[in-house]
């Protein structure tokens, strides 16, 4: 069977080109990766006016064909037929933002010079008109030689003729009067300046509105203010929010695991399903409404445009610690999940800058580590008020977000200092207009975290959870004998203890430490299953939070937080290091000097705490 | 003392005033690596392109944005300083 046509959509960063691709392709979308690099590929299906099929592939967004970053060279490749995985495309639409055509005609010039069927779709007319800007789009067809469709991608208005004109090109495919000149910038940029100026009719000023916003979120006072306060009403609202969605999944839990008790003969069976899997798993679900809060924040804050401008106020103050303004975005991410912010540490071009970030994303504060947190917190802290309102439980959380921010500028520093020594690359980037985000696309954001947050649960945890259970219900404990004494979990976990016995930890942590390598919140999970297993019959009705308080005294569970402050337990992390840095150096550098810095954390923690007398 | 400053006046973009338009004269590109020169060039900084500095970073006065074209990019001052401007009046 023959390949269906496939047409590539490629443009500037910041011209609507995702926009168009979602308007165009609706929720027939692929997301894949290139071979032997990490950028991913969207490809989806369209169906043209006449019924045929065609592939889009939707390119990541570069400023020309002379590549500065990863992502830039593999929309070069592809446009010249050189990628791996992907087979040169028979047809190109090229997305320009109306209100930026200057710039952005360069990139299309390059293109068309490419000497593909060719079709420019002139993106965000409204935003141009409501800047004053009126164009002439026939005319900049004469200029480029190519049809140019008017569209407005968020409002779906221009689709059709779209639709229409790319069935018209592939139909009867024309070029466009491409020369063949492999023209330097500079000269396609003063070409690009001449064509844009041609098809404007009148213009008034640029981006009232964006200019006018900027001059108080940018505003060298008032600009870090609001910035501190976002920041903070986005981590008060993933608690505030998530209390009452927590409660209603936690009893959904419970009841499931009453029904389950109820159904099941008891046995080894009912112990699986009951101790093992809801127990485990049920866990780490309660924890999704946080998650999802905190996601939901930082994918308005990219899509209103505003993450850069806090890129733009933070610059110089990281660029103090030997990071660079560009790295707060991915570290910002990295609070949500540090699989996602190393991702977007390629947008860094420096490789040192870009390497400092990646070691030092998993000490920010990710939403694995609440459900460990939270745990502990609930157990150990005395929810009472220290005075404006302020709880102590949440201080404590707070504590410990900051030491994981502190812990990662103080990582960065010695890095910069000692091993990734040099470098220290500019910061360059374009501060987009403000829009506000469809709801339509932060929905599809928050729904692929929910789908990649249950596979893992469903997976990765479930398969951790269920050997755990094994190891720690066999061989059975007899009368007088505790579980998690005699099973083989026990055995393993004595091995460990001897490590981790200096700093305060007791053999349920060594127990937990071992599968929550998987995954942060394994942890939970591990010692829920544990305290299960071994409750006895009064301890049976008491939450995991009042069997913690029973058990451990606070020196060590403080050494516990503090440990996963740094600890570097997640395998998604390490493996998306080894990945984004091509090699086991570097992810094996980072396990080393995590797990240096979270045993030193515990210990000094554990003996201050005992040396108070708390 | 601005008098006593030849026509036409040229300075680098890091020292001009937030608010003034100007137009580059002349870009330093020895001053700038090969990876800072190309982003520039792609955020289209060219003779005779109008610029302003727009905004200024709250710490050092670092970075700067600025308006190039009809785009709006931030730099930082050093890279600003290898960019002359011809301010207008």
């Amino acid at each position: 069977m023959n390949p269906l046509p496939l047409i590539a959509v490629a443009g500037s960063p910041n011209a609507g080109k995702s926009a168009l691709f979602n308007a165009l392709t609706g929720a027939r979308q692929k997301v894949g990766n290139y071979p032997g690099v990490t950028v991913e590929r969207h490809s989806g299906r369209l169906m043209l006016a006449d019924g045929r099929p065609v592939e889009l592939v939707d390119l990541p967004g570069a400023y020309s064909l002379e590549p500065s970053s990863p992502d830039e060279a593999v929309t070069r490749d592809v446009l010249l037929g050189q990628q791996k995985g992907e087979r040169q495309p028979d047809a190109l639409l090229i997305v320009v933002d109306a209100s930026n055509l200057d710039n952005h005609l360069r990139f299309a010039l390059q293109l068309i010079e490419l000497g593909l069927p060719t079709i420019v779709a002139l993106n965000m007319v409204d935003l141009a008109k409501r800047d004053g800007l009126e164009l002439d789009p026939a005319r900049l067809e004469q200029e480029l030689g190519v049809p140019v469709i008017e569209t407005v991608a968020v409002r779906r208005r221009g689709i059709a003729e779209l639709n229409t004109a790319l069935d018209d090109m592939l139909s009867n495919p024309r070029c466009g009067v491409h020369q063949h000149v492999k023209d330097d910038l500079l000269n396609l940029q003063r070409r690009a300046r001449d064509i844009a100026a041609a098809a404007v009719v009148s213009e008034t000023p640029v981006r009232r509105w964006t200019h006018r916003l900027d001059s108080v979120l940018l505003h060298p006072v008032a600009g870090p203010i609001i910035l501190a306060a976002l920041m903070f009403v986005m981590f008060q609202a993933v608690f505030a929010w998530s209390e009452v969605p927590k409660a209603w999944i936690g009893d959904a839990m419970a009841w499931l695991a009453s029904q389950a008790s109820a159904a099941l003969p008891a046995g080894p069976l009912r112990s699986l399903v009951v101790d093992g899997a809801i127990a485990g798993v049920g866990a780490v679900i309660t924890f999704l409404p946080q998650i999802l809060i905190l996601f939901f924040f930082i994918l308005l804050l990219e899509g209103t445009g505003y993450m850069v401008r806090a890129a733009f106020l933070m610059d110089k103050l990281m660029h103090r610690t030997g990071l660079s303004g560009r790295a707060f975005i991915p570290l910002l991410s990295s609070f949500a999940c540090a699989v996602p912010g190393i991702m977007a540490t390629r947008t860094i071009d420096d490789p040192k800058d870009r390497l400092t970030t990646i070691l030092v994303a998993p000490l920010m504060t990710c939403s694995a580590r609440l459900p460990v947190y939270t745990l502990i917190i609930a157990a150990f802290i005395p929810n009472t008020n220290v005075g404006l309102g302020i709880g102590l439980q949440g201080l404590v959380m707070f504590g410990l977000y900051v030491c994981g921010i502190a812990g990662a500028l103080l990582a960065a520093l010695a890095l910069r200092r000692g091993v990734l020594k040099g470098g220290g690359g500019g910061f360059m980037m374009e501060l987009p207009k403000y829009q506000w985000p469809l709801l339509k696309d932060v929905l599809i954001g928050l729904l692929t975290r929910i789908e990649i947050f249950l596979k893992r649960a469903g997976t990765i945890i479930l398969g951790t959870t269920i050997v755990l259970w094994a190891l720690a219900s066999f061989p059975q404990a007899g009368p007088g004998q505790k579980q998690s004494d005699v099973s083989i979990a026990g055995h393993i976990a004595d091995g460990i203890h001897t490590v981790v016995a200096p700093i305060g930890f007791n053999k349920d942590i060594s127990l937990a430490l071992l599968p929550a390598m998987a995954a942060r919140e394994v942890a939970v999970a591990a010692i829920g299953t544990v305290y299960s297993l071994d409750a006895t019959s009064d301890e049976g009705q008491q939450s995991l939070e009042q069997r913690l308080a029973g058990r451990w005294p606070l020196p060590t569970a403080l050494a516990f937080l503090a440990w996963f402050v740094f600890a570097p337990q997640c395998i998604s992390t390490i493996a998306v290091t080894r990945r984004e840095t091509n090699g086991w150096k570097w992810p094996l550098f980072m396990i080393a000097y995590l797990f240096v810095l979270a045993y030193v954390a515990a210990g000094l923690t554990y003996w201050t705490a005992v040396a108070l007398g708390l | 003392m601005t008098a006593a400053i030849p026509s036409p006046v040229s300075l680098s973009l890091d020292r001009l005033a937030i608010g003034t338009k100007a137009l580059v004269a002349g870009i330093d590109w020895a001053m700038l690596d090969a990876g800072d020169a190309a982003r520039l060039r792609n955020f289209g900084f060219d003779e005779g392109v109008a610029v302003e500095p727009l905004h200024l970073g709250p710490f050092g006065r670092d970075p700067i944005a600025i308006r190039v074209g009809r785009m709006t990019v931030a730099i930082r001052r050093k890279h600003a300083g290898a960019i002359h401007v011809t301010p207008l009046t």
